[in-house]
C-alpha cells in the first residue's frame, strides 16, 4: 500500500511539473515574430539589452518573406500563441484590428507616456494606425522602410562609358531622376560588355506568389499617377486605378522588365534582386531600404562602387512603402512582458542603437539629428522616401487584393496577356467585387 | 519440350505435396496456440468475450479504424461540405456566418480563372500520362529482356522516383536556369541556339511542357516498375506455346504481352492520374503558376484561394467540385479495369 502512495504521489508531483513547467518558463520569456532578413539580425544584437535590463529571454521566429505571410497569417487565424510580439506588415493592420489579433495599444501609450508625436508622420499613420490615419493605434512603428534603388557607381564612372552616354543622349550620366531617364539608362547598359562581362540593365521584382511584382510595378504606378480611388475612403476606383497615368506607368514597367532584364528573370523577388546585383550582372537594382546596409559593407560591390538613389519621380514624386509596426498579440500568454518590450523598445538611445546596429528607426530624435543624413550614404534618400510613400490597401481584405493585383500584373507584364488597360480594367473589376463582398460597395 | 514439360508436372505435384503437409503443420499449430492463449486469458475477460458473438467481435476489431476514418476523412469531408454552403473566412473568425446556398458553386463554376486553372492541369494530366506510360512500358519491356547489367540499369532508372518533389524541384529549377543551366546548354550544343535565348520556366509557350518533362523523368520509374510487374506475371509457358505455333514476336507482343499487361498498365495510368491532378509540390516550386497564370493548376488555385485570399466557403465549393470530378472519374475508370481483368 505505501509503495502505492508513494508512486501515486510521484507521478502527481511529475503531472504539476510537467504542466507547470512550461508556463514557468513562459513567465520569462518572450517570442517575436517576424521576417527572416538582415534588420532581423540587428535586432537580435539589439534585444540583447532589453534581456540584460529585465532578465527576459528573446525567442525569435524569423520567416523568409516568401512564406512570411502565409505561416503568420495562419498562425494568428488558428489561434496559435506561437508570438507574443509580431512586426507585421502594414497591410494586416485593418484584419489584424478587426479580428482581434492585435491589442489596442492607446491606453497603453497614454499610461506610459509613449507619444505617437514622437514619430515620423507618414510612419505612424502607415505602420500603427488603423482606421488609416485615425488615433487608434495598434503598434509601435519599428522598422521604417521604401523601395529604392542602388546602381553600379564605378561603371557609371568609367570616362569612355560617360563619354558614349552623352554622345548618345547629349546629357551626362548620373542616376536618373525620372522613371523616362531610368528606362533610358537601363537601356543604354543593357547587353553591354563590362570587365568582359556581359551586364544587363536593371534588376526588378517580378515574383508571382506572394507581393513582389506589386511591389515593383507600384514603384512605377505611383509617380505616373495611380490612384486606389478618386474619392479616398470611397472605394470609386474606376478612372483611378485604370486612369491613363496608370496605364502609362504600367507599360513603362512592362518596358523595363521586357528591354533590360536579365535573362529567366520572371518569378524575381529581394533575393532575386540582391544576387543579380552582387553577381555583378545589372547596373541597377530595386529593393528595399533595408537592405542597403549590408549591401554597402558588401566587399565585391559595396563601398565606392555603389550608389543609391530614391525612386525615381514622373508626374509625381511617390515610392512604395515598406516596413512595419511591432503589435502584441492579443493571444500572448506573457502580456506584460510583451509591453515592456514595446515600452523599452521606444526610448530613443534604444531606437538611436536601432539605426545604428542597421534598424531603419523612425523616432524623430534619430531622424532630426543633424548628422543623421550623413550617418549613412543612403540616410537622406531614406528621409526622402519617407516623405513620398503611398501603401497598398490595408483593408481587412488585404490578401484577395493583393491575389487579384498579382495576378493582372504578371498576366500582363510576365505572360503578355492583353493591354496595360485590360491589366487595370480586369483589376477594378476584381477588386469592385471583393468590396462588394465586404458590404462597402 | 516433352521432357520440360514432364518435369514441370512433376514440379507442381511436388509442390502440391509440400503445401499440404505445411498446412497440417500451421493448423496443428494455431490449435495448439489457441488453446494457450484461451487457457491464459483470466477469467472475466473470456467469460466477456464467450459472450459476444462473431459480428460483436467484428465489430470490436474494425471499431479503432472506423473512428479513425470519420475523424480524419469523413468529418472533414462533412465540414466541407457544410462550408460550401456558407460565407464563412477562416481568417475572420468574428464575422456572422450566413448561408449563401449555391452562391459558392455558381462562383466557381462561372470563374473563367478556374476553367482555365482546370485546363491546365488537363494537359498536364494527358501528356504527363501519356508519355509516361509509353516511355515506362518501353523501358519495362527492355528490363524484361534481362539483358546483362539489367538489374544496375533497373536500379538508376529507379533513382529519380526515389528523391522528393522539392529536391525535383529545385534541382530543375538550376537545371532550367537560361544562362548557367544545364538544359539549356544540353539543347544549345544539339541545335545550336544560344542558351540564352530561350527560358523554359519563363516563357508562356515552354514553360507548361518544362513541367511535364520534369514530372516525366521523375514518375516514368514509377510506372515502369508497375508495367515490370505486369509484364513479369505472364507465364513463360503461354510463350513457350505461341512459339511452338510459330507466333511472330510482333504477334506475341500484341495477343499476349499487351493483353495480359494491359490490367497492370491501366493501374498505373489510374495512380499517375489521381496523383497528377491534385499536384501542387513540384509546380509550386518550379513556376509558382507563372509566368501570369499560365501553369497554374487547380490544386494551385485551390490553394490561392484558401489559404492567400481566405474565401474559406468558396474554396470549399471547389474542393468538393473536384473532389466529385475525381472520384466519379475514378469510378467509371477502376469500373472499366475490373472489366479488362475478367476479360
Amino acid at each position: 500500500m505505501k509503495t502505492i502512495k508513494q508512486a501515486l504521489l510521484g507521478a502527481t508531483s511529475a503531472f504539476v511539473l510537467f504542466v507547470a513547467a512550461p508556463n514557468l518558463a513562459q513567465a520569462d520569456e518572450l517570442t517575436l515574430c517576424w521576417a527572416a532578413w538582415d534588420p532581423a539580425n540587428a535586432l537580435v544584437e539589439l534585444s540583447k539589452d532589453f534581456t540584460s535590463q529585465s532578465g527576459t529571454t528573446m525567442k525569435f521566429e524569423f520567416v523568409p518573406w516568401p512564406n512570411f505571410a502565409d505561416r503568420i497569417l495562419n498562425e494568428l487565424n488558428s489561434g496559435g500563441k506561437l508570438c507574443d510580439l509580431l512586426i507585421g506588415d502594414s497591410q494586416w493592420l485593418g484584419g489584424s484590428a478587426e479580428n482581434g489579433y492585435y491589442v489596442k495599444l492607446n491606453d497603453f501609450f497614454d499610461k506610459e507616456g509613449i507619444k505617437m508625436s514622437d514619430f515620423a508622420d507618414a510612419a505612424v499613420n502607415a505602420y500603427a494606425t488603423w482606421p488609416k490615419g485615425t488615433p487608434n493605434y495598434w503598434a509601435l512603428p519599428a522598422m521604417g522602410d521604401a523601395n529604392a534603388w542602388f546602381y553600379r557607381k564605378d561603371w557609371f564612372a568609367q570616362p569612355e562609358i560617360q563619354a558614349e552616354f552623352k554622345k548618345k543622349y547629349n546629357r551626362d550620366l548620373a542616376a536618373p531622376t525620372t522613371w523616362d531617364e531610368l528606362i533610358q539608362v537601363a537601356e543604354f547598359f543593357n547587353g553591354r560588355e563590362i570587365d568582359g562581362k556581359k551586364v544587363y540593365g536593371a534588376a526588378i521584382f517580378t515574383e508571382r506568389a506572394s507581393e513582389g511584382i506589386t511591389m515593383g510595378a507600384t514603384s512605377a504606378l505611383y509617380p505616373y499617377g495611380f490612384k486606389y480611388e478618386n474619392t479616398p475612403g470611397k472605394y470609386d476606383m474606376e478612372g483611378a486605378v485604370n486612369s491613363p497615368e496608370a496605364v502609362a506607368g504600367l507599360e513603362a514597367y512592362k518596358k523595363l522588365y521586357k528591354c533590360c532584364t536579365p535573362p529567366g528573370y520572371t518569378d524575381a523577388y529581394m533575393g532575386e534582386s540582391l544576387d543579380a546585383f552582387k553577381s555583378g550582372q545589372v547596373a541597377m537594382a530595386m529593393n528595399w531600404f533595408a537592405f542597403f546596409p549590408g549591401l554597402y559593407k558588401d566587399e565585391k560591390v559595396g563601398g565606392d562602387k555603389i550608389g543609391f538613389f530614391v525612386n525615381p519621380k514622373e508626374k509625381v514624386a511617390a515610392s512604395t512603402l515598406g516596413g512595419q509596426g511591432i503589435s502584441v498579440v492579443a493571444n500572448t500568454d506573457n502580456m506584460d512582458g510583451a509591453l515592456a518590450y514595446i515600452k523599452w523598445f521606444a526610448q530613443p538611445d534604444v531606437q538611436k542603437k536601432w539605426w545604428s546596429l542597421g534598424g531603419y528607426a523612425v523616432h524623430k530624435t534619430v531622424l532630426n539629428d543633424p548628422t543623421f543624413t550623413e550617418s549613412q550614404p543612403f540616410a537622406a534618400d531614406f528621409l526622402v522616401a519617407m516623405n513620398q510613400v503611398q501603401d497598398f490597401w490595408q483593408e481587412p481584405s488585404y490578401a484577395i487584393l493583393l491575389q487579384a493585383m498579382q495576378k493582372r500584373l504578371h498576366d500582363y507584364v510576365v505572360a503578355d496577356k492583353g493591354t496595360a488597360k485590360e491589366a487595370l480594367d480586369g483589376l477594378v473589376k476584381d477588386w469592385t467585387e471583393v468590396f462588394k463582398d465586404d458590404g462597402k460597395l | 519440350m516433352t521432357a520440360r514439360i514432364r518435369n514441370r508436372t512433376g514440379q507442381f505435384f511436388r509442390m502440391r505435396r509440400f503445401k499440404t503437409q505445411v498446412k497440417s503443420v500451421t493448423d496443428t499449430s494455431s490449435t495448439i496456440l489457441g488453446e494457450a492463449v484461451a487457457r491464459a486469458t483470466p477469467a472475466p475477460i473470456a467469460s466477456r468475450i464467450r459472450g459476444l458473438s462473431d459480428r460483436s467481435m467484428a465489430w470490436l476489431f474494425i471499431t479503432p479504424a472506423i473512428a479513425l476514418l470519420l475523424a480524419v476523412n469523413i468529418f472533414p469531408l462533412i465540414w466541407a461540405i457544410y462550408l460550401s454552403f456558407t460565407n464563412f473566412r477562416a481568417n475572420r473568425p468574428n464575422a456572422a456566418l450566413e448561408s449563401v446556398g449555391l452562391s459558392n458553386y455558381s462562383r466557381v463554376l462561372n470563374d473563367p480563372n478556374i476553367w482555365q486553372a482546370m485546363q491546365t492541369t488537363a494537359h498536364f494530366v494527358f501528356w504527363t500520362i501519356l508519355l509516361q506510360t509509353l516511355i515506362g512500358f518501353s523501358l519495362a519491356y527492355l528490363i524484361d529482356r534481362k539483358f546483362r547489367g539489367h538489374a544496375f540499369w533497373t536500379t538508376i532508372i529507379l533513382v529519380p522516383m526515389m528523391l522528393s518533389p522539392a529536391v525535383v524541384g529545385n534541382f530543375w529549377r538550376f537545371l532550367y536556369q537560361p544562362q548557367i543551366g544545364l538544359f539549356n546548354h544540353i539543347v544549345s550544343f544539339l541545335t545550336g541556339i544560344p542558351p540564352s535565348s530561350f527560358e523554359m520556366l519563363g516563357s508562356v509557350r515552354l514553360s507548361p511542357w518544362a513541367i511535364i518533362i520534369v514530372d516525366t523523368w521523375m514518375w516514368t520509374p514509377y510506372v515502369m516498375l508497375i508495367c515490370l510487374a505486369g509484364l513479369r506475371s505472364i507465364p513463360d509457358y503461354i510463350y513457350e506455346a505461341a512459339e511452338v505455333d510459330r507466333a511472330s514476336l510482333w504477334r506475341q507482343f500484341w495477343s499476349i504481352t499487351l493483353p495480359m499487361a494491359l490490367p497492370f498498365i491501366m493501374l498505373a495510368v489510374l495512380f499517375r492520374g489521381i496523383e497528377n491532378f491534385k499536384m501542387f509540390d513540384m509546380v509550386t516550386l518550379l513556376t509558382g503558376g507563372g509566368p501570369g497564370s499560365t501553369t497554374e493548376v487547380a490544386s494551385i488555385t485551390l490553394k490561392r484561394e484558401a489559404f492567400e485570399s481566405w474565401r474559406t466557403g468558396r474554396a470549399s465549393a471547389f474542393a468538393i467540385i473536384l473532389f466529385v470530378a475525381v472520384f466519379g472519374l475514378a469510378n467509371i475508370y477502376v469500373k472499366a479495369l475490373n472489366k479488362v481483368k475478367q476479360r
